[in-house]
């Protein structure tokens, strides 16, 4: 179970408002995302929840149980941490022992609970080394094993994989899928990056400036989002907008349109430009388009093998079906 | 950053040392100034009643007080000469490649660990002894007049003493200071084409001014409170006699409390004004 | 980069700091030496260097004053003392200040680094008071008390400066992991700490050890450390150069020992980290 609302929270720091009056709710059993810029407030809103941070006002509860002066070390949640935080002076096992320590744990349900995190974690030949000889996505493992052992309500992760390569990056998002699909536990993940909230989120929490932007699926936020905020946000690259007359004409007063959502070709279309920056990801090629006359740099994708040059004019098609149409205050018109 | 629990728990976790730093620093202060405004000999009949500003006129106009001011700037101010000087070069010195620097450093450091009382008996007795101390026979072997070391060069004795023990401080701290200047902007120098002493000048001595400043600073405070070291030696004669010294005569051995807190009010004020500087320096350090 | 040197260079920096490094340190060696003399070859003209019968008797003859082995175990308890009961009031304040700062952090530090600049002869009469009223003078108990406040600000300057380096988030995750304040403390931050608390404690070990002021004023038969032992041998027995050499060595060679292991620490502590 790990049912968590939040009902009117806020948080002041001193004079400064972090977070207005704010209302949540995470199902038991969802993997919630929380993204948006740095200085958000996703974070903070994360802490809330842990307990290591209280609020100002405002209430949590998680399955149904007022948490809202609990300290963290009550709360029944679980923590993983962008620097990791694991004990450097423990052991791997020791670290993973750790909460079940602090839970009196018998030894026996102890080392039952660690063979099984180790071998799902593929740590079982590190158990008795120490965190410094340990490479950043084992690191990271035994972080997750730490906090999966006690089997807590929810699991709290805040930018957890901010710290890794690349690659390791893409491995460690699939793991972190999949133990949740096999856990089916609560996840509450803060990350800036949208790939990262598209890929694993069952519910994205777009925040700015300690606002909630919009809450829904990854698809949902993806063809409809509900402001220019959220639009530009989610999606890489970034969406791109047009106003003026070009937008008066869809009756708007910005149009929105994704780089995917725009046909190329080299003889006709209903917009052109010219193209400036190209880059090749193998798969698809994006182009930069200048002197278009609707912005000044509209962003498109083509296929892979498409081969323009800097400085060739091409024509640009945008889908009908899909332009998002924003009003004068950015919100979207339905 | 932080939740109303564990700031509470930070209060009442901070509050024994702050009590009792507090309860240090008051009563006995509270004390002493009361003292200096009464006319008070605990052998001589103890109280006698409250003389207002008397003591501290009195102190002040008495025979042995400039002296002993004088005595006490001599003290401070050549050991504060002599060990940031030869600091500085020894701290060059030892930061050059050489063979052994581990060794070096632990002998140069080790007098700083010495207890005030030994280095100065060793001192007076074994060193500074007219007849049978080893600097006699060392004037004796070049056919010179043994030199009554304590009683007619009693200030350049307890400054000799003094620097010694202070020197390893004043070098282990720059020496950490030029090991943190960086090798590149030397280098950089070099290649501006700066010789060896433009580039002292320029670079290593700028990069070394605060922790001059520090050693001077503190090292001020501890030298205002040297005592072990006249103590034993001259028992402040000779124009031995420091501020510190004559306030500690005052009160423990002539008794007059009275006198002897109106002296140590002064002492807590010289001391505060070098304190003051010091917790600027160290204060702006914390911002960092 | 390392700089390239000539070897000739190096050997001219070594035998000046060589000279240098043994100048300075030469009194000391000289009375361990002599510790080793009997008393007429430690006041022979000329003097004898290393070619003398080294004998133990001075160390036996000290030893044997019985009184000896009472200054020495005052000296340990109360610069252990001092030290352990600092330790105990000091860490928790720091962890306060590094890890729940508020925005005034900074002046409690600062007031609490001024205390230490109190002259002690300022406030030498009013101490002297209190402990006869409350029958502690000439106490080990009063000296424990005493020196461990003189040094408190030290420890936990020093203190202060090593948990602020040690991340937050890792305590966070003792919370998480539900710890309670104290298992937090105990399990997680003094572990990883223990480098510098015990540097901390070497350092206020060296301190209270060598200090000469209150122990001097302060005790009299009962609990005189070995500052005060020495200081007995200011006239006559120091004129029995072997055995005051004997006895120095003895009450100065722990700690010298002690303070090598020390010096990077002795430069963070004395300076409160102004300088690293």
């Amino acid at each position: 179970m790990g049912r968590i609302v939040l009902k009117d929270v806020t948080k002041a720091f001193g004079d400064v408002t972090v977070i207005p009056p704010l209302n949540l709710t995470i199902e038991d059993g969802e993997f919630t995302v929380f993204v948006g810029p740095s200085g958000c407030g996703k974070s903070t809103l994360l802490r809330l929840i842990a307990g290591l941070e209280d609020v100002t006002s405002g209430r949590i509860e998680i399955d149904g149980v007022e948490a809202t002066a609990a300290p963290p070390s009550k709360r029944g949640l679980a923590m993983v941490f962008q620097s990791y935080a694991l004990y450097p002076h423990m052991t791997v096992r020791k670290n993973i022992a750790f909460p079940l320590r602090m839970a009196g744990m018998d030894k026996a349900e102890q080392d039952r609970r660690i063979a099984q995190a180790a071998s799902v974690l593929n740590l079982t030949d590190y158990l008795d080394r120490r965190p410094g000889q340990l490479s950043g996505g084992q690191r990271q493992r035994v972080a997750i094993g730490r906090a999966i052992v006690r089997e807590p309500s929810a699991f709290l992760f805040d930018e957890p994989l901010s710290n890794l390569d690349a690659a390791l990056r893409v491995g460690m998002r699939l793991e972190i899928s999949e133990l949740h699909t096999r856990l089916k536990t609560t996840m509450v993940y803060v990350t800036h990056d949208q790939v990262e909230a598209m890929t694993m989120a069952d519910k994205i929490v777009v925040l700015r400036a300690g606002h909630i932007e919009q809450v829904g699926a990854p698809l949902d936020l993806y063809r409809a989002p509900r402001n220019l905020f959220v639009a530009g946000f989610i999606g890489s690259p970034r969406m791109n907008f047009i106003g003026g007359a070009e937008a008066a004409k869809h009756n708007a007063h910005t149009i929105g349109i994704r780089p995917e959502h725009i046909a190329v070709s080299a003889e006709a279309g209903e917009w052109s430009g010219v193209v400036g920056v190209s880059e090749h990801l193998g798969s698809d090629t994006f182009f930069h388009v200048h002197q278009t006359g609707l912005a000044d740099v509209i962003t498109v994708r083509a296929d892979g093998e498409v081969g323009f040059r800097h400085g060739d004019r091409i024509y640009l098609t945008p889908r009908a079906d899909v332009i998002h149409r924003f009003d004068e205050t950015g919100l979207r018109i339905a | 950053m932080s939740t109303k629990a564990s700031r509470n728990a930070a209060r009442l976790m901070l509050a024994p040392a702050v009590i009792l730093l507090l309860g240090w620093m008051l009563v006995p202060l509270t004390m002493t100034v009361l003292f200096s405004f009464q006319r008070y000999l605990p052998m001589r009949g103890g109280f006698q009643g409250w003389v207002g500003f008397e003591n501290y006129a009195s102190f002040v106009t008495s025979s042995a007080f400039w002296p002993s001011v004088v005595t006490t700037l001599v003290i401070v101010g050549s050991v504060l000469v002599i060990t940031v000087v030869l600091g500085v070069v020894l701290a060059i010195l030892l930061d050059q490649p050489m063979w052994g620097q581990g060794i070096v450093r632990i002998l140069v450091i080790a007098p700083f660990f010495v207890m005030p009382t030994v280095s100065a008996l060793v001192w007076k007795n074994m060193f500074m002894d007219p007849v049978n101390g080893l600097f006699s026979h060392l004037s004796r072997f070049f056919g010179a007049e043994p030199v009554l070391w304590l009683s007619e060069a009693s200030m350049p004795s307890i400054i000799l003493i003094v620097s010694w023990q202070w020197l390893p401080f004043a070098t282990l701290i720059l020496l950490t200071a030029i090991q943190s200047l960086d090798s590149e902007q030397q280098e950089a120098a070099e290649m501006d084409g700066a010789g060896p002493f433009s580039r002292f000048f320029f670079i290593t001595l700028p990069h070394l001014s605060r922790a001059i400043t520090i050693v001077i600073l503190i090292q001020t405070i501890f030298l205002l409170a040297i005592f072990a070291e006249i103590f034993v030696t001259t028992q402040g004669a000779f124009g031995t006699r420091t501020l510190t010294y004559l306030i500690y005569q005052r009160v423990l051995e002539s008794q007059n409390v009275g006198l002897g807190s109106a002296g140590g009010v002064y002492a807590i004020i010289l001391a505060n004004i070098v304190a003051l500087f010091l917790m600027r320096i160290v204060g702006k350090n914390l911002d960092r | 980069m390392a700089r390239t040197v000539t070897t000739t260079r190096k050997s001219v920096n070594t035998a000046l700091a060589w000279a240098i490094g043994l100048l300075i340190f030469f009194p000391i060696l000289w009375t361990v030496l002599t510790s080793f003399k009997t008393e007429a070859q430690a006041v022979s003209d000329p003097p004898v260097w290393l070619f003398f019968d080294w004998t133990l008797d001075n160390y036996r003859t000290v030893l044997d004053r019985s009184d000896y082995a009472r200054f020495l175990w005052n000296s340990i308890f109360i610069a252990g003392g001092s030290t352990v009961l600092g330790l105990l009031i000091a860490v928790p304040a720091a962890w306060s200040m590094a890890f729940v700062p508020s925005h005034r952090t900074k002046d409690i530090l600062l007031w609490m680094l001024s205390t230490k600049m109190l002259p002690a002869v300022g406030v030498i009469y009013p101490i002297y008071l209190i402990f006869i009223k409350m029958g502690l003078l000439d106490t080990r108990t009063g000296l424990v008390v005493i020196l461990m406040l003189i040094n408190l600000p030290i420890i936990i300057w020093m203190l202060y400066t090593y948990f602020k380096e040690i991340p937050g988030e890792i305590l966070e995750a003792a919370r998480m992991d539900g710890a309670g304040l104290r298992n937090e403390i105990t399990y997680v931050l003094l572990p990883m700490a223990l480098p510098g608390i015990a540097s901390t404690a070497l350092l206020n070990l060296i301190l209270a050890w060598n200090e000469a002021f209150w122990t001097l004023n302060l005790t009299a038969a009962n609990a005189a450390p070995l500052t005060a032992f020495i200081a007995s041998y200011s006239s006559p027995e120091g004129l029995f150069y072997a055995k005051l050499s004997a006895a120095s060595t003895m009450a100065i060679a722990p700690i010298l020992i002690l303070g090598w292991f020390s010096q990077k620490q002795l430069v963070r502590g004395l300076t409160f980290g102004a300088v690293k």
